[in-house]
């Protein structure tokens, strides 16, 4: 909704599923998170939270495929911070991605959960929409003025 | 693109290694490639200082978890000095804690080698 005193911005940014992209996504998410006045912790929270986000989006849905597409939408307001991440890669099932448990990793050698772990973790609310053969949406959102 | 570069200092028995930037799934590789370096040295007693560490994301705490395992097995750890509070935050959230020893400084942690070391040699 728009009222005077709540006015929504947007902002979006589009960049090929590749790693080295991920420094660039952590500056777009700063600069709009700066923008909407949020305090530098929760800033640092946001950034990773989008990190995972796009990593995972890199490493599984597109298995490391360089020219896959990420859309990064941002909209916020002075009561919400909203990222929707959107790629065209393969299906993603949240549901089968259990919690880390670092005690199983350390016999199994490997790792994997931690992402979706610190992005539940460090926004308010994670929301997953996929479309198999057509795309996969999360949604990441962190309420803002949170002293009433 | 994120700068992230790791270098390792030896004092005795210990190397110290010193991670300086952004610790991403871009940068995780380097970090990869300094533990494997020293493993295949045989230095199995590692200090990783994170002083002057911006950053850090699950694929820099995954790298951690790759080598573990084959440094204990070695008797070798890896312990972790100087972290800031926002990198320690994540350590914490993710409970590395219950398989890390993290230390305020440097010199904590290496000498905690040398405790171990002299208690061997007794």
């Amino acid at each position: 909704m728009k009222t005077n005193n709540n006015k929504i911005k947007e902002k979006e940014l589009i960049v090929k599923s590749k790693t080295n992209n991920l420094s660039e996504i952590r500056d777009f998410v700063y600069a709009a998170a700066s923008d909407a006045g949020i305090s530098a912790d929760v800033i640092e929270n946001i950034i990773l939270a989008v990190d995972e986000a796009c990593t995972n989006i890199i490493k599984h849905a597109y298995k490391s495929f360089p020219e896959g597409e990420i859309i990064i939408k941002i909209k916020y307001s002075d009561k919400k911070f909203t990222i929707v991440i959107i790629d065209h890669g393969a299906p993603f099932k949240p549901e089968t991605i259990p919690d880390p448990d670092l005690q199983k990793y350390y016999l199994q050698h490997r790792i994997g959960g931690l992402g979706m772990y610190l992005m539940k973790s460090l926004m308010d609310e994670v929301k997953y929409v996929s479309v198999p053969g057509k795309y996969n949406q999360v949604m990441l959102s962190k309420n803002l003025n949170v002293s009433h | 693109m994120a700068e992230f570069s790791t270098s390792v200092k030896t004092a005795g028995e210990v190397n110290i290694i010193y991670l300086k930037g952004y610790l991403d799934a871009h940068t995780a590789p380097v970090l990869e490639n300094t533990f494997s370096n020293l493993i295949d040295k045989g230095d199995y007693s590692l200090v990783v200082n994170f002083k002057d560490l911006n950053y850090i994301s699950s694929a820099g705490l995954g790298v951690f978890m790759a080598f573990i395992e084959k440094i204990r097995d070695n008797k070798g750890d890896i312990k972790l000095s100087s972290m800031s509070d926002k990198v320690f935050n994540i350590f914490d959230l993710l409970g590395f804690p219950l398989l890390y020893e993290i230390f305020k400084t440097e010199d904590e942690a290496i000498n905690k080698f040398k405790e171990i070391k002299k208690l061997e040699d007794q």
